[in-house]
């Protein structure tokens, strides 16, 4: 697939990074910064082009005549639409994908559809890790909470804790604990490594368990890991900026919201658009102040500011003086890697959130949404299935029977409006939604090949 | 290192394939060669898998620098195995002239130890050619274009090799669709080239030689007396259209087939630059040549002028006629171009096209800075202006490119060559053209060079394929310093 990135910051960077790393993808970045191109190129095996990225003539340059999709990217919400226009207009690019920021554009109904802006999907980051964190925080004591099938299904990441029902016994033995309920473990980490979870795997202290279930029936599951978290009735975020704006505004209504904010102005401002948030002007790594607003019983306190190094800080300073929960917004994956085995409960990277919802569009045949694992090493995948059982290596046949590559599990299904947790015997049929879970990213190219039929769709 | 060392191994793998080409001419002209390219094909091949094999364990995704090292490696250890048929086919041959010969095809210098030329099997002068096919686009670009596993270090592979001083611009995104693309091109108009001189009235043999030989602008030819023994001005102005040809930077081409636009040509300042420099020099030489009244008609005087000119200047070192008996301004100023004229990206060798221009608006901006000490003037060629870090790193080759040719031409004279010879000598290797002057000059060989001096040439000969930097940067303290 032709893919061209307008646009190489941290999310285009990120983009590019994942994007190249699949065989079957030329991947092309656009940004007027040469110095951060030529880092790239060095890097990654792309090709760099610099210039405008809304500019006709630079689009052409880097290729847009024969691209598939068109990812726009750059800090500027006028550039990315602009870009997407000139490109529909000109050229009639199949797919285009701008980053929008402001809610004044991606909220008002029409502006992307038939006969408006030639935008076909919108993303905004910030708006993604905003719901990520907010997903976090109404399940206390998950690591990562992912939607499928428009949240009917979840996915969730857990670490196994003892006193958890089912720290210590064998898979199978959740059915019986919680016999109303299906539930199904699709992968286990011990140690950073995966394990293939079978029936009679134990489930150890301080594993990182991701299992899949209806909404409804989230909570059940979770106990079955680790004891009940509390539920979080108190919050304190650090940073005022963009996502913790949202954030603050998304939480206040069922929580207790306090947000550090060092510039007054800015402190000003979000004060006067929340309504029940205490904003309070300083820093956020100043212990006085932590200490003085009971940082001691705050359920989460979030470092969500700009510098992913004074996240770290404070967050780890907040866990010593009693936040029962830290997270930290971190964008270098090494940095994640370092701090989640220790000082941090969750390092929440931002490119990681973003990044499913841009493979969703390259990923072939009829993907509805991917989740990016575990720093893009794994992913989940929901997709539709089609075909005739004559045709298809998937439809009519049990998923014992389905000859999926290494590491790949089909975790659940949704058929219409109802969730079926896949077991061996389960049958796909034509118009299922399969919701997979893949441990090594690497066999990515033989599960779209399996769910492909003739016609070169699924 | 060791990473470095496994991939060595596959590219000698590879190169161990390429002796395909003599292998089908000694089966059909049953010249008697089989075992022996038989024998070095297994030998190369066998020792590139095996060091490949053991150290597989340290494979991993190469880093910037690693690339100069393997480059450099590769071009030594390819020339030296490439030796061993000429070797076992020849036994009075030294190591030396041996090296010397492999090393001046495929660096697509072309110039020879050998004489005999036309008595050869046909197996060992197509072998020669070959390497000049190989060389000219480069040995490393067709293991991109054919092996997957270079990836991300490719690009800096690629850097190490390619000639020219800006290889930031893909013609695709993947390294490889690039490769792909250049030797697709490469070897599309080989073809062509073989089929106009078999139309022409060669021979196949003959064609493909020469086709190999014109389009790396190497200059190895099957005869003696290279091309002055075909006695064809219709092959003459063949090779010349094809010499231009490969003189041009070959992503242009790529563009121009696939567009079929013949904008890319003009848009390029390095191509009308070469033809302006080139056309004069056509007109000034058979100028000089019919004022000293070299031939009877004038029409001849044009002609060996006309092919001479192009022969040297684009750094092939095809000969039709003894140019060192013309007046000596001929034969200097023929030198001259040999430094200059071929594009960033093509086969040939020189300091390139690019770096003169840029070196010669540089001049001139420091007169104008002079003039107008306050006026800020980017570098512009072609319209695009260049950055200055570019400016610097050609400022800092053509140093190195001066340096190299001076303490080369002192060590020549060290060794009683007198100076003429040692000066031209260095001169036409580092540049990749292949004759000389005096001893080494177009009618005579390398051969009565000691071995000294030919280790001396085949240097100059690797440092100018390689542009210098990939070569010297390696005998610096910091490479090496973890």
């Amino acid at each position: 697939m032709r893919i061209l990135i307008l646009g190489a910051g941290q999310v285009g960077r990120t983009a590019a990074y994942h994007l190249s790393r699949e065989e079957a993808n030329e991947v092309t970045v656009v940004d007027s910064n040469d110095e951060v191109l030529r880092d790239l190129q060095d890097r990654l095996d792309i090709r760099t082009v610099s210039g405008n990225a809304s500019s006709p003539s630079v689009l052409e340059s880097a290729g847009i005549a024969d691209a598939d999709i068109l990812i726009a990217l750059t800090s500027s919400d006028e550039v990315n639409m602009l870009a997407c226009q000139v490109a529909y207009t000109l050229y009639r690019t199949p797919t285009k994908i701008a980053r929008i920021r402001s809610a004044d554009y991606f909220g008002r109904e029409g502006l992307f559809s038939e006969g408006g802006l030639a935008v076909d999907t919108w993303i905004s980051p910030e708006q993604l890790v905003t719901d990520y964190i907010a997903r976090l925080i109404r399940y206390p004591g998950a690591l990562q909470v992912l939607d499928f099938a428009d949240g009917k299904v979840r996915l969730v990441g857990v670490r196994a804790l003892r006193g958890g029902l089912l720290v210590g016994h064998e898979l199978r033995a959740l059915r019986e604990h919680i016999p109303n309920t299906d539930a199904r473990v699709a992968a286990l980490y011990r140690d950073g490594r995966s394990i293939i979870p079978e029936g009679d795997t134990v489930i150890e202290h301080g594993d990182e368990v991701f299992f899949i279930a209806a909404r409804e029936d989230l909570r059940l599951v979770m106990n079955e890991m680790r004891k009940a978290d509390e539920t979080v009735s108190r919050v304190v975020i650090a940073g005022g900026g963009n996502i913790g704006f949202r954030l603050a505004r998304t939480l206040e209504k069922s929580s207790t919201v306090k947000l550090i904010e060092r510039d007054p102005r800015r402190a000003r401002r979000i004060s006067e658009l929340l309504t029940n948030t205490i904003v309070l002007v300083g820093d956020a790594a100043d212990e006085e102040l932590l200490l003085e607003e009971n940082i001691d019983s705050a359920h989460v306190f979030a470092a969500l500011t700009n510098s992913e190094e004074a996240n770290i800080l404070s967050a780890m300073l907040a866990k010593r003086l009693g936040a029962h929960k830290v997270m930290a917004l971190i964008n270098k994956p090494s940095y994640a890697e370092l701090m989640e085995s220790g000082s941090i409960d969750i390092a929440i990277s931002p490119q990681t959130v973003t990044i499913g919802s841009l493979l969703e569009h390259v990923r072939r045949g009829d993907v509805v949404r991917v989740h990016s694992l575990r720093r893009g090493a794994a992913e989940a995948i929901e997709a539709i299935i089609h075909g005739e059982p004559s045709t298809s290596r998937v439809v009519g046949r049990r998923i014992e029977d389905i000859d999926l590559p290494d590491g790949a599990t089909i975790a659940a299904i949704v058929r219409g409006e109802d969730v079926v947790v896949a077991h061996h015997d389960t049958v796909i049929q034509d118009g299922d939604h399969v919701i997979l879970f893949l441990t090594d990213r690497r066999h990515i190219d033989a599960v779209e090949r399996l769910f492909q039929v003739g016609s070169g769709l699924f | 290192m060791l990473a470095v060392v496994h991939v060595l191994g596959q590219l000698l793998a590879i190169f161990g394939i390429t002796y395909v080409l003599p292998l089908i001419a000694s089966l059909a002209y049953r010249d008697g060669t089989f075992q022996e390219f038989a024998v070095a094909a297994l030998i190369t091949s066998g020792a590139g898998s095996a060091i490949a094999l053991a150290t597989r364990r340290y494979r991993r995704e190469l880093k910037s620098r690693d690339g100069f090292l393997l480059v450099t490696l590769a071009w030594v250890f390819m020339s030296a195995a490439a030796t061993v048929p000429m070797l076992l086919l020849m036994p009075g041959l030294s190591f030396t002239d041996a090296f010397f010969e492999t090393t001046s095809g495929l660096t697509t210098t072309g110039s020879t130890v050998l004489t005999g030329l036309s008595t050869l099997q046909p197996s060992v002068n197509l072998w020669r050619h070959a390497l000049h096919w190989f060389g000219g686009m480069g040995i490393i670009v067709l293991a991109l274009a054919i092996l997957p596993l270079l990836g991300v270090g490719g690009m800096q592979l690629y850097k190490a090799e390619a000639p020219g001083p800006v290889k930031d611009t893909k013609l695709t995104p993947r390294i490889t669709e690039t490769a792909k693309a250049l030797w697709l091109t490469y070897t599309g108009l080989t073809a062509a080239c073989v089929v106009v001189l078999k139309l022409a009235g060669l021979s196949w043999f003959d064609a493909v030689c020469h086709a190999f030989s014109v389009l790396a602008l190497g200059g190895f030819s099957n005869y003696d007396s290279s091309v002055g023994e075909l006695r064809s001005p219709l092959v003459e102005v063949i090779l010349i259209a094809f010499m231009l040809v490969a003189a041009v930077n070959f992503t242009r081409h790529f563009v121009a087939f696939r567009r079929l636009t013949t904008a890319p040509y003009r848009s390029d300042p390095e191509l009308k630059a070469m033809l302006f420099v080139i056309g004069a020099s056509v007109v000034l030489v058979s100028l000089v040549n019919v004022s000293e009244g070299m031939y009877a008609d004038f029409w001849s005087a044009v002609r060996h002028s006309a092919f001479s000119v192009v022969s040297i200047a684009t750094t092939t070192g095809f000969v039709t006629e003894d140019y060192e008996k013309w007046p000596a301004f001929v034969a200097w100023w023929l030198l001259l171009l040999s430094c200059i004229c071929c594009s960033t990206g093509s086969t040939g060798g020189g300091i390139k096209m690019f770096r003169t221009l840029l070196l010669w608006r540089q001049a001139f901006r420091e007169m104008r800075l002079m003039v107008h000490p306050n006026a800020v003037e980017p570098i512009r060629i072609g319209g695009q202006v260049v950055p200055n870090r570019i400016a610097y790193a050609v400022l800092a080759f053509i140093f190195l490119y001066f340096m190299t040719v001076v303490l080369l031409t002192f060590a020549l004279l060290l060794s009683d060559l007198d100076i003429v010879t040692a000066f031209s000598a260095v001169l036409a290797s580092i540049n990749n053209m292949g004759p000389g002057l005096n001893r080494v000059g177009p009618s005579t060989t390398y051969q009565s060079l000691t071995d000294f001096q030919t280790w001396v040439c085949s240097i100059a000969m690797f440092l100018g394929r390689l542009e210098i930097f990939s070569v010297l940067v390696l005998l610096t303290p910091a490479f090496w310093k973890k």
